[in-house]
C-alpha cells in the first residue's frame, strides 16, 4: 500500500471546509427526514438537485428545510445531458440562490447515470470562464481529471461506482492515481455504500467523500448520517495520527537474497 | 435502425405462451437470483408458477425500487385536450363511432384547464387526445405547448402517432415526454379490436415511438392495454419493448404503465380480465426486468389497490384525474374516455404517500433544461 498523502485543510474556491463529508438530498422519505440527516452528518456543503427543487422560491420544500446558515448549498445539474444544458441550469441557480458554486453533472445515460466526460469538460471550461467555483463529477478517469484540474476546476469528484449502487469503491485503482496526481482535493462522489467505504476513500487518500443514497434509503437517515459522519472523522484522525506502513506479508524472511545475510554474518 | 416491429413480428406469440406456461417453480427461483435477467426469466417471473413466489417477488421489487429511485413518488396529471377520434376501436370511449359529446379545448380552455391543475400542486402535465389531425395538428400543438411552458416544469403528450420530424419540432416546443401505449403486442388479436382509422397499422404504432425516441424525447412511455390479450404474453412483450427502447435511445428515460381496462362510453366489458394478485405480479415482474423503469400508476385503479402500491415498485402517479376535454373546469362527466376509479384530491393522494413513508415530489424536471420559461 502507498504511504498516505499528509491530510492538508481542505480548501475549494477559497472557502475552507470543516468536514470531508459532503451530502446530497435526494430520495429521502421527507424534506424533514432529509433536513434531520443533513443535521446529523455534521456536513459543511450540501448538494441540492436543480431539477427538484423550485430555485425562485424561497419557500420551496426542500430549500427551506435546511439551514444554509449552517451548511454551504451546492447546486447540482443533475438530469442534464449536454454542456448547453448544464450551463444554462448553473446560471438559473446562481441568479436565484446566488451562490458560484455547482457540482457539474452531465449524465446523459438516465439509468446508471454516468457522466459524459466530453460534455463535462466543455460546461467546466465555459462555467470556470464565467466565474464559476466548479465540482465536476466524473468517471475515475485520471486524464480527464487532469483535463478538467487544467481548466481550472476546484475539485475532481470520481466515483467509486455508478451513482446509487452502494457498492463501494470499485474503481480503486483509477482514484489512486487521480489522488496521486491531483493539485486540486479529490472528492469521492457516488457508489458508496457503507461507512467503511468512505473510510476508506479518506485514509487512500481523498481529501472527501459526498454520500446520498446511503444515507437516504437506510431505514434510519440520521443514524446513518452519523455512522458516516463518524466513519469519516475516523478516517481523517488515523491519517492526521501518521499511520504506519502496511505490508502483505511479515518480514522474517529473505528466502531469495538470504544468502547474502549469511555471508555477510559469516563474514564478521 | 433496425425497429422492434421487426422483432414482433418475428415472434412466434403461441410459442411465447407455451413457454410461460411450461416454468417451473425452479426457473422462478432462478430469476429472482439473477442480475441480469434474461427473456427466460422475465417468462418465468409472468407465469403461473410464479404465483406462489408474490411475496419474494415484492420483496425484491421494492428494493430495487427504493434503491433506484428513493423513498419518493412522482406525480402528474393529464388534460385531455380532444376526445374527436377517427379510429374505430372497440374498448374506447371515444371510438369514431359513438354518439358521445365531442370537443377540443380552444387554447384559452386549455390554459384554464391548465391553471386548475397547477392550483393543485402539479408541475409535470401529460397531454391527451383521440386521434383526428383535423383538431390535434402540430400548429395547435405548438400554440398550447407555448402556453404550457409558463405553467409547468415537464410536458409530455399522449396522441397520435406523428412523425419523426413533428416530434422534433414539438421536442424543440418543450414536450419532453412521450407516451404511445401499443395497446396489443400480439399482432392477431390487435386486429380484433382496432376495425378501423389509421390505428389498425400495429407496425406504425410500434414505429412511432422510434421516431420520437430519435428526435430526442427524454422519457418514452410505453405499456399494454390490460383486458384485451393474453396479459402474460403482453407483458413479456412490453418488457421485451422495454428493454429495445432503452437500449437504442439509451438517452431516454423509459416509462411503463399498466392500463386495465374500466367501463366507458362503449360498455365494454374487457374478455380476459386482469385480476389484483396477476396485477401486482406483472408490476413487480417488470421492475426486476427493468429494474430502471418508471412504473406509471393512473387513477383507473382503485385507491385501495393505489395505496398497496406505493413503495412496491409504483414510481409515477396521477391523482383527481379527469379523462374529458374541459371536465376540470366543468367537473361534469360527458365524453369520458373512461371512469376513473380513484377520484380523491391530489392533496389526500400526496398525504397517504407521505404517510406510507415516501415524498410526493411534485417537481422532477425543470423548464431550463429543455426551453426558457415563456411568458
Amino acid at each position: 500500500m502507498m504511504a498516505t498523502k499528509p491530510l492538508k485543510k481542505l480548501v475549494i474556491g477559497g472557502v475552507e471546509l470543516n468536514s470531508r463529508l459532503f451530502v446530497g438530498t435526494g430520495k429521502f422519505s421527507s424534506p424533514e427526514a432529509m433536513a434531520a440527516a443533513v443535521e446529523a452528518s455534521g456536513s459543511a456543503l450540501v448538494t441540492v438537485a436543480l431539477r427538484r427543487v423550485d430555485v425562485r422560491n424561497p419557500e420551496d420544500r426542500t430549500l427551506s428545510a435546511l439551514d444554509f446558515s449552517k451548511y454551504r448549498l451546492l447546486p447540482n445539474t443533475s438530469g442534464a445531458r449536454t454542456a448547453e444544458e448544464a450551463v444554462r441550469l448553473a446560471k438559473l441557480a446562481r441568479a436565484a440562490t446566488g451562490t458560484n458554486w455547482v457540482k457539474l453533472e452531465v449524465t446523459p445515460d438516465p439509468n446508471y447515470l454516468l457522466p459524459d466526460p466530453i460534455e463535462t469538460l466543455k460546461a467546466a471550461e465555459q462555467l470556470v470562464a464565467d466565474g464559476f467555483v466548479v465540482l465536476p463529477y466524473i468517471n475515475a478517469d485520471p486524464i480527464l481529471a487532469k483535463r478538467l484540474q487544467d481548466v481550472g476546476c476546484a475539485t475532481v469528484m470520481p466515483l467509486g461506482s455508478p451513482i446509487g449502487t452502494n457498492r463501494g469503491l470499485k474503481t480503486v485503482d483509477q482514484i489512486r492515481i487521480i489522488i496521486e496526481q491531483a493539485t486540486v482535493p479529490v472528492v469521492v462522489d457516488a457508489g458508496i455504500g457503507m461507512p467503511s467505504h468512505a473510510a476508506e476513500a479518506i485514509e487512500m487518500g481523498a481529501d472527501a467523500v459526498l454520500i446520498n443514497t446511503a444515507i437516504a434509503v437506510a431505514r434510519d437517515p440520521s443514524a446513518m448520517a452519523r455512522a458516516f459522519r463518524l466513519a469519516v472523522e475516523a478516517a481523517v484522525l488515523a491519517r492526521e495520527a501518521g499511520p504506519g506502513e502496511s505490508t502483505a506479508k511479515a518480514r522474517a524472511s529473505s528466502p531469495l537474497t538470504g544468502f547474502l545475510h549469511e555471508t555477510k554474518g559469516a563474514a564478521s | 435502425m433496425s425497429s422492434f416491429a421487426d422483432v414482433m413480428e418475428q415472434t412466434d406469440f403461441a410459442a411465447v405462451r407455451e413457454l410461460i406456461a411450461s416454468r417451473t417453480a425452479s426457473d422462478v427461483e432462478h430469476a429472482l437470483a439473477a442480475e441480469q435477467l434474461s427473456a427466460d426469466d422475465l417468462a418465468a417471473l409472468l407465469s403461473p408458477a410464479a404465483a406462489d413466489f408474490i411475496e419474494q417477488m415484492a420483496q425484491r421489487s421494492a428494493a430495487l425500487t427504493e434503491q433506484r429511485f428513493g423513498r419518493v413518488v412522482q406525480m402528474y396529471a393529464p388534460l385531455y385536450l380532444s376526445n374527436e377520434c377517427v379510429n374505430k376501436c372497440t374498448y374506447c370511449g371515444f371510438s369514431h363511432e359513438l354518439k358521445i359529446a365531442r370537443k377540443t379545448l380552444s387554447v384559452e380552455e386549455v390554459v384554464r384547464e391548465a391553471k386548475l391543475i397547477r392550483e393543485e400542486g402539479f408541475r409535470h402535465l401529460l397531454l391527451v387526445s383521440g386521434e383526428d389531425r383535423r383538431f390535434v395538428n402540430i400548429p395547435y400543438l405548438l400554440e398550447v405547448v407555448s402556453e404550457m411552458n409558463k405553467i409547468f416544469d415537464s410536458l409530455a403528450i399522449e396522441i397520435q402517432p406523428l412523425q419523426e420530424d413533428e416530434y422534433r419540432q414539438l421536442v424543440l416546443a418543450g414536450v419532453d415526454g412521450l407516451v404511445i401505449y401499443q395497446e396489443l403486442y400480439d399482432p392477431e388479436r390487435y386486429r380484433l379490436y382496432h376495425v378501423a382509422g389509421p390505428k389498425r397499422n400495429y407496425r406504425n404504432r410500434l414505429l412511432a415511438i422510434e421516431g420520437g425516441g430519435r428526435a430526442g424525447m427524454r422519457s418514452l412511455g410505453i405499456g399494454t392495454l390490460l383486458g384485451l390479450g393474453d396479459w402474460r404474453t403482453e407483458a413479456w412483450s412490453v418488457g421485451l419493448h422495454g428493454r429495445w427502447l432503452s437500449r437504442h435511445f439509451w438517452q431516454s428515460r423509459l416509462a411503463v404503465s399498466f392500463p386495465r381496462i374500466r367501463d366507458c362510453a362503449g360498455e365494454y366489458t374487457p374478455d380476459l380480465p386482469v385480476g389484483d394478485p396477476e396485477f401486482v405480479q406483472m408490476i413487480c415482474a417488470m421492475r426486476l426486468f427493468l429494474p430502471d423503469a418508471e412504473l406509471v400508476m393512473s387513477t383507473r385503479e382503485p385507491a385501495a389497490l393505489r395505496d398497496n402500491l406505493i413503495g412496491l415498485g409504483v414510481t409515477r402517479m396521477s391523482a383527481g384525474s379527469k379523462t374529458n376535454p374541459g371536465g376540470y373546469a366543468s367537473q361534469d362527466h360527458e365524453g369520458e374516455q373512461f371512469e376513473i376509479e380513484d377520484g380523491r384530491p391530489p392533496e389526500e393522494i400526496a398525504r397517504i404517500i407521505e404517510e406510507r413513508g415516501f415524498e410526493a415530489v411534485w417537481k422532477d424536471f425543470d423548464r431550463e433544461f429543455v426551453a426558457p420559461r415563456g411568458g
